[in-house]
């Protein structure tokens, strides 16, 4: 054991100095392994920023939330036969309201996209929400500041917004938003409430934090025709495992409130997050399968110079072999100082590579939520490390099993 | 007492088709605290037998012992713990780590040895001292002559306390002064009790032996005591 030891300490040290002896040939070699830890670091710290923010996302939708619209958000059908639906209009959610039993709330949503302002600041193509004061009992929101509106400025159209964080932040940057009078496409609202910051939202321009709503009445009256624009029912189950009951019940009492027969199709869709999420994933899965093949592609481009240079290296050094063989270095001695040599210009390359990793990620930072995690740099170092064995075993296994005799007598 | 015993040994390349007697048949001794010399033209089998001696290579056929140890069959592991602890190299074109300053050359054989690293490093200082190199220690092969060369080499063969000192036309690289005191060194080391192979094709260099081996074709052609031994005044090599 104490021998082992002493071998494998005196193999690495034996090691480092031929490193260090061929800096530009080591350093050359380790370019390689560089660019591919860095790539596959970088590569699965993207994906999991894509992932985090698809699931912040995701949450956001909630998961006990049913979406009644005209349109459907994944569908075989035509989209002429879509589009020739019926609106549903704030008469079919009254009367939906009136008659389901199992949401714990409903809301009506119409959607816009307007320019708010504040003074000389703007912020342009704000995604608008009209609804009642029961929408926010189908989203999780959590306030900065203020409140949602109240049922009674719903109902009675008040001028009353409640807006993002990041218009807040945009708009008031002293964070002084509350009972200020904004400019919703030229409109005076008061703002009554500030969200607080949900996370961005990866896919599409929909950023959850740059929203702003305000109640139902108030966008009819001024940005949209109620009678050519369909609205969505936001329904929220009681409890995620009621979504299924509560569907059903729901298809039931819109086939009746749309008048249907029993031969007609549906001319609504429940539309819920589960289909967005198992569609979405399968992209996000295809987009990760690929992003590391790609990487890994090339580490393993990398190893493979690894190894090639390492031969040149065992061929270039057979009269060095032949010494070392000459004046008692084992088999084993020989395998073990190409391996450690290899692997070690892997480890190294790998630390550089972690560290350009952490550096791009800085900047991919600026755009996706990334970190380098503790496990991306414990895979980093492990995979460099495998690498640099795999890719100098057989230039070691090369080495080692040299005759001396020929070896001392290469040129 | 014998540290060689060779008996019978032969040792056959194959090139291609045809096989290529090196070595036919050749029986010596060697005992300890001789100085002998191996002689012969070029093809006569002298390379194959130093290789033999040096445990390097194994023969085709015959008997080899080494201190009583046969070592006709050994493992290559075994070779190399051989040539580790018993015999010390000395070559023609001397066979140094080129990025590796003298005292790291010297050295290594210790590292192999297994031996901790401050007894390693007064072993290899005091050999180097010896060959009176004491203030080159630290000189990269380039950055010495090449009789300099020689001397560490001579070191590195000598730092582990070898059976046999093994050289190969150790003087062939260097101008004939410088080859002298060479040979003067090897007298030295022989008159410490060391014993000492050299394999030449010089006669002069191999006038400093005192016995002469001489091969022809793969075999013994002669084996004779010096008479005439060229013994140089000890002292003047370092």
């Amino acid at each position: 054991m104490r021998t082992l030891l002493f071998e494998i300490k005196e193999s690495m040290l034996i090691a480092l100095r031929a490193i260090r002896a061929n800096k530009v040939r080591s350093s050359l070699t380790m370019l390689g392994i560089i660019i591919g830890i860095t790539a596959v670091v970088v590569m699965s710290t993207a994906i999991k920023g894509i992932d985090n923010s698809f699931q912040t996302g995701m949450s956001a939708l909630g998961s006990d939330v049913l979406y009644i619209d005209k349109w459907a958000w994944f569908t075989n059908e035509d989209w002429w036969k879509i589009r020739a639906r019926r609106n549903i209009n704030m008469e079919d959610y009254e009367r939906f309201e009136e008659l389901a039993t199992l949401p714990s709330a409903v809301a009506p949503v119409i959607n816009s996209r307007q320019t708010i302002k504040y003074g000389d600041r703007r912020v342009e193509s704000v995604f608008l929400n009209g609804s009642t004061a029961d929408y926010v009992k189908t989203t999780n929101f959590t306030f900065d500041m203020g409140r949602f509106y109240s049922e009674i400025e719903s109902k009675s159209s008040r001028h009353v917004a409640v807006i993002g964080s990041e218009i807040a932040k945009n708009l008031f940057p002293r964070g002084d938003a509350l009972d200020k009078t904004i400019k919703i496409g030229g409109v005076s609202f008061q703002v009554v409430g500030v969200l607080s910051e949900q996370g961005s939202w990866l896919l599409g321009s929909f950023n959850p934090d740059n929203q702003v709503f305000i109640p139902i009445g108030t966008v009819f009256k001024n940005f949209l025709g109620q009678a050519w624009n369909s609205i969505t029912i936001n329904v929220r189950a009681k409890s995620p495992t009621l979504l299924e009951e509560t569907k059903i019940e729901a298809e039931g009492i819109m086939r009746k409130v749309r008048g249907l027969t029993i031969n007609d199709e549906n001319d609504f869709s429940i539309n819920q997050q589960e289909g967005l999420m198992t569609t979405l994933y399968d992209v996000v899965g295809v987009i990760q399968i690929a992003g590391l093949f790609i990487t890994g592609l090339s580490l393993f481009v990398g190893a493979i110079g690894i190894m090639n240079i390492m031969f040149v290296s065992v061929k270039e050094r057979t009269r060095e072999i032949g010494i070392r063989k000459a004046i008692g270095a084992k088999r084993r001695t020989i395998l073990g100082q190409f391996l450690l040599e290899s692997s070690a210009i892997c480890l190294m390359g790998g630390m550089v590579g972690l560290l350009l990793a952490v550096l791009v990620s800085m900047m991919i930072n600026q755009f996706i939520p990334t970190s380098v995690q503790y496990d991306a740099v414990i895979i980093a170092i492990l995979v460099s490390l495998i690498t640099g064995i795999i890719a100098g075993l057989a230039p070691a296994y090369t080495a080692a099993k040299m005759d001396p005799v020929e070896a001392l007598r290469y040129e | 007492m014998n540290i060689i015993n060779i008996e019978h040994i032969a040792r056959v390349y194959q090139v291609g088709s045809e096989e290529v007697f090196a070595l036919r048949d050749v029986t010596l001794r060697i005992d300890k605290n001789e100085y002998v010399a191996i002689m012969g033209p070029s093809g006569s089998g002298k390379s194959t037998l130093m290789n033999l001696l040096g445990c390097l290579d194994t023969p085709t056929s015959g008997k080899y012992e080494f201190n009583s140890v046969s070592v006709s069959d050994m493992s290559d592991n075994q070779l190399a713990a051989i040539r580790n602890k018993e015999i010390g190299f000395v070559f023609q074109t001397f066979n140094l780590l080129p990025r590796s300053d003298a005292l790291h050359n010297v050295e290594l054989p210790l590292i192999y040895a297994g031996i901790s690293y401050h007894e390693r490093r007064e072993r290899a200082e005091h050999a180097l001292t010896d060959v009176g190199l004491k203030d080159r220690m630290h000189h990269k092969p380039n950055e010495l002559s090449g009789g300099q060369r020689q001397r560490v080499a001579i070191a590195r063969a000598l730092v582990t306390k070898p059976s046999i000192i093994l050289a190969d036309e150790p003087t062939g690289n260097l101008d004939s002064k410088t080859g002298e005191e060479i040979m003067v060194l090897f007298t030295e080391i022989h008159e410490k009790g060391n014993t000492i192979i050299l394999v030449t094709h010089e006669e002069y260099i191999a006038e400093h032996a005192a016995r002469i081996i001489r091969l022809r074709d793969g075999l013994v052609e002669k084996d004779e005591m010096v008479s005439n031994r060229k013994v140089p005044k000890v002292g003047m090599s370092v």
